[in-house]
């Protein structure tokens, strides 16, 4: 199989159009017949990957690369980066301002609900340049769901 | 009761969007919240999902966690936005005059279970 590369444009403060990459994803990795467990594992990530780039950057895409072995997925936004990553994975901790968290988001459960989804993941931000959030969920199970 | 047809009929449910089909999904049980990522987390293939956030993108929460229909509680005012939405994606968007635990109790006395 040759692998399947699926990429998003998401943009800054679209709460109308937010969810909809994830949704789209979702769907791809269904009639391929991934396996249910992991689909939701990526649907869960990608979907606080989408809502953090709605919510605190510029705008930016999520990649997402599929081969029989595994799902890789990155997040790449525009900036404006995070000063302090190892706040930024602490549950609880966000930074987002209360017109967002009266929709029900920024409960500071994005990123630690990332890593819990994924089997292996890593983060890097640039303040002022970047922020890139990149996972892999194995096809065959390394790790039980969650 | 295992359908959401049947649970709209036994709630007496407001069908704000959803088709026949949509009505015909399996109901596994129930999840009440209204933190989006809580939700995404905790939610469960064809669980019930009672919310009070009324905006667009509840529908792509229910879709992704797979809920089989969401529920507004208390009559709350439901954006055109999301009716749409959720017509469109074939997820039922129900409302109701009771608050999320009224509807709890009364899930539980139908035989929903967690």
């Amino acid at each position: 199989m040759k692998d399947i590369r699926l990429e998003y444009e998401v943009i800054k403060d679209d709460f109308i159009k937010a969810g909809e990459a994830s949704s789209k994803i979702k769907k791809v990795l269904k009639r391929l017949g991934v396996d249910p467990s992991v689909i939701r594992r990526v649907a869960i990530a990608t979907y606080e990957a989408e809502m953090n780039i709605v919510i605190h950057s510029e705008g930016g895409n999520i990649e997402v690369v599929v081969d029989p072995e595994r799902i890789q997925v990155i997040a790449k936004d525009q900036g404006p980066g995070i000063e302090d990553v190892h706040l930024a994975m602490r549950e609880g901790y966000s930074t987002a301002p209360h017109r967002v968290r009266e929709l029900g988001f920024g409960a500071g459960m994005g990123l630690p609900n990332i890593k819990r989804c994924s089997d292996e993941f890593s983060i890097e931000s640039i303040v002022g340049s970047f922020t890139e959030v990149k996972i892999i969920i194995y096809q065959i199970s390394k790790q039980s769901a969650q | 009761m295992n359908t959401v047809g049947d649970l709209i009929k036994e709630l007496e449910l407001e069908v704000m969007a959803g088709d026949q089909e949509a009505m015909d999904k399996a109901v596994t049980g129930v999840y009440i919240g209204d933190l989006l990522s809580w939700v995404m987390s905790r939610i469960e293939t064809g669980n019930i999902w009672v919310t009070i956030q009324t905006h667009v993108n509840v529908v792509a929460v229910a879709l992704l966690g797979e809920a089989s229909c969401i529920i507004i509680p208390e009559g709350a005012e439901i954006e055109q936005d999301t009716i749409v939405k959720a017509e469109e994606e074939g997820i039922p968007l129900l409302r109701s005059k009771l608050s999320a635990y009224e509807l709890a109790v009364r899930m539980e006395a139908c035989g929903i279970k967690k």
